[in-house]
């Protein structure tokens, strides 16, 4: 049977050539980097080079970045670092409705241990409402983290005229651009970014590795303690093949993103055109233009997801109803509540998110399969009578 | 038995029995909403010995509300009102070889199902010997 993966914003497949760089580091090259002597001076050297390149990929300088287990990590320590930091100047964070669970948990922690967080709502299309986030700005913010680009429908959030606004009040801010780096272009130097978090399996790179960007000047206090890694932000052995592999991903993306946006873009809109001239009563999650290259999410009326996500697993096609690290909840998606979804119509909303191995002739497969799908299991529906 | 689905309640799944409706039903049951993700509306055909001769659903919902759906038609046909009145949701998972822990509502929502089916039937028998 054809086989399809459709759920990178879950994890991608890692490259090859990157699981390639990263063997000799699980082999001979097995030196611990805070070595001096030859074996972990080659650690040392690789985890510096793979350093530099994910700068590049962002744009900064390579000191201001902070190599981690991942995205999660990447996040806990940029909101609680900066939280414990600057606990003294005030106790109020802003965050946005529709964030990741590793940013919105980091909040609720938070505000068990005495913050105050505010979470700005999002508009129909998933964007953040800035009204809303300028007026929760008090004396005492301290920090305002609102992601790149959204997981579940891929809206790309205003970063840049977030950031100037953070600046201009002398609010510290940080994205979690997890669904981002490595996707879209992105540079830094110019941008009024105080931290940023991104996670190397999302771009074809390992998993269990990381990292936060942390600008120059930007107080911090570790998460984890123990010895002076990662320029005393983030202490334990580094995770030297992982990081390789990161950095060979962010090379390859920084060359390929051009080339991808377009393909992935034109993929995307080939499968929506697909689906909805076969299928009706569909309707696309997300912004129509401001949204990741890779990312089509689309709400099925009358149905629940997950009975349509196993009846495209049987054919082969593997994709999502939101978020992978939600699926175990019953919850409807917090996302597309927040959108001002229906709560009926969340039920039935599939996540397609693309991947460099995707062709035209996988969105075929899909636009075929999902027909006769979607068809029984309306006629399975007590809702869809009342649709006839 | 933890997040993964049973054979059997794939084997449901994929195959569900008994989908559809039956017009000239004894009694049919209404349960779940659909903010909960879960809406199942079941079907029986009742003879005069109290037999439920026949049995269909339509539900909205995961992979184990259609399994539950299709295997609580299966276990109440052939079984007077007094029998399917001791169908259990454990009976239903049960049958199914088990449900995940957090799917074992579904389970819950289909003897639910049954039981205001009956319900419907035994009110309207009520009302057509007044």
């Amino acid at each position: 049977m054809r086989k399809v993966y459709m759920d990178n914003n879950a994890t991608t497949r890692m490259r090859e050539e990157v699981l390639e760089a990263m063997l000799p580091f699980y082999k001979d090259e097995y030196g611990n980097a805070s070595s001096v002597h030859s074996f972990g001076r080659t650690a040392r050297t690789s985890v510096d080079e793979a350093r530099a390149k994910v700068a590049r990929l962002l744009g900064v300088a390579r000191e201001d970045i902070i190599f981690t287990s991942g995205g999660t990590e990447a996040d806990n320590l940029a909101i609680k670092g900066v939280a414990n930091a600057l606990k003294s100047k005030g106790d109020h964070m802003i965050t946005c409705a529709i964030e990741h669970h590793a940013v919105l948990n980091s909040c609720k922690y938070l505000e068990k241990e005495g913050f105050k967080v505010t979470y700005v709502g999002v508009d129909k299309d998933g964007v953040i409402k800035l009204d809303e986030l300028k007026s929760a700005i008090t004396p005492k913010t301290i920090l305002i983290t609102v992601m790149w680009a959204n997981n579940e429908v891929g809206t790309i959030e205003p970063v840049e005229e977030i950031g100037r606004l953070a600046k201009e009040k002398g609010i510290c801010f940080h994205t979690d651009a997890v669904q981002a780096a490595g996707k879209i272009p992105m540079d830094l130097e110019n941008m009024p970014i105080d931290l940023l978090s991104i996670s190397a399996h999302k771009f074809y790179g390992p998993k269990g590795v990381g990292a936060l960007y942390i600008r120059k000047g930007t107080k911090i206090i570790p998460q984890l303690h123990g010895g002076h890694h990662e320029m005393k932000k983030r202490a334990g052995t580094e995770n030297v093949a992982g990081i390789v592999g990161m950095g060979y991903a962010a090379e390859l993306a920084k060359i390929e993103i051009p080339q991808e946006v377009k393909q992935l873009t034109g993929l995307r809109d080939y499968l929506y055109k697909g689906i909805t001239s076969k299928i009706p009563e569909v309707t696309i999650n997300g912004h129509l233009t401001k949204r990741l290259p890779n990312t089509l999410n689309v709400r099925f009326k009358y149905l629940e997801g997950e009975s349509i996500v196993l009846n495209l697993d049987l054919e082969g096609i593997a994709v999502s109803t939101g978020s992978a690290c939600t699926s175990g909840s019953l919850e409807p998606s917090h996302v597309l509540t927040a959108m001002g979804v229906d709560p009926a119509d969340t039920q039935g909303s599939i996540r397609f998110s693309l991947g460099k191995d995707n062709t035209k002739e996988d969105a075929d497969y899909v636009i075929a399969a999902l027909p006769p799908i979607i068809q029984r299991l309306r006629d399975m529906s007590p809702l869809y009578e009342k649709g006839r | 038995m933890d997040g993964q689905y049973s054979e059997k309640v794939m084997e449901h799944f994929k195959n569900p029995r008994n989908v559809g409706e039956i017009t000239d039903a004894s009694g049919i049951g209404n349960v779940g909403n659909p903010v909960c993700g879960d809406i199942m509306r079941l079907y029986i055909k009742v003879d005069d010995k109290e037999v439920i001769t026949d049995a269909k659903f339509k539900t909205f919902g995961c992979g184990a509300a259609i399994a539950t759906s299709s295997m609580v038609t299966e276990l109440v046909k052939g079984k007077t009102i007094d029998e399917a009145l001791k169908v259990s949701n454990h009976a239903v998972a049960e049958a199914l070889g088990g449900l995940p822990k957090i799917k074992m509502h579904c389970s819950v929502l289909a003897e639910e199902a049954l039981r205001s089916a009956i319900d419907d039937y035994i009110a309207k028998k009520k009302a057509k010997k007044v």
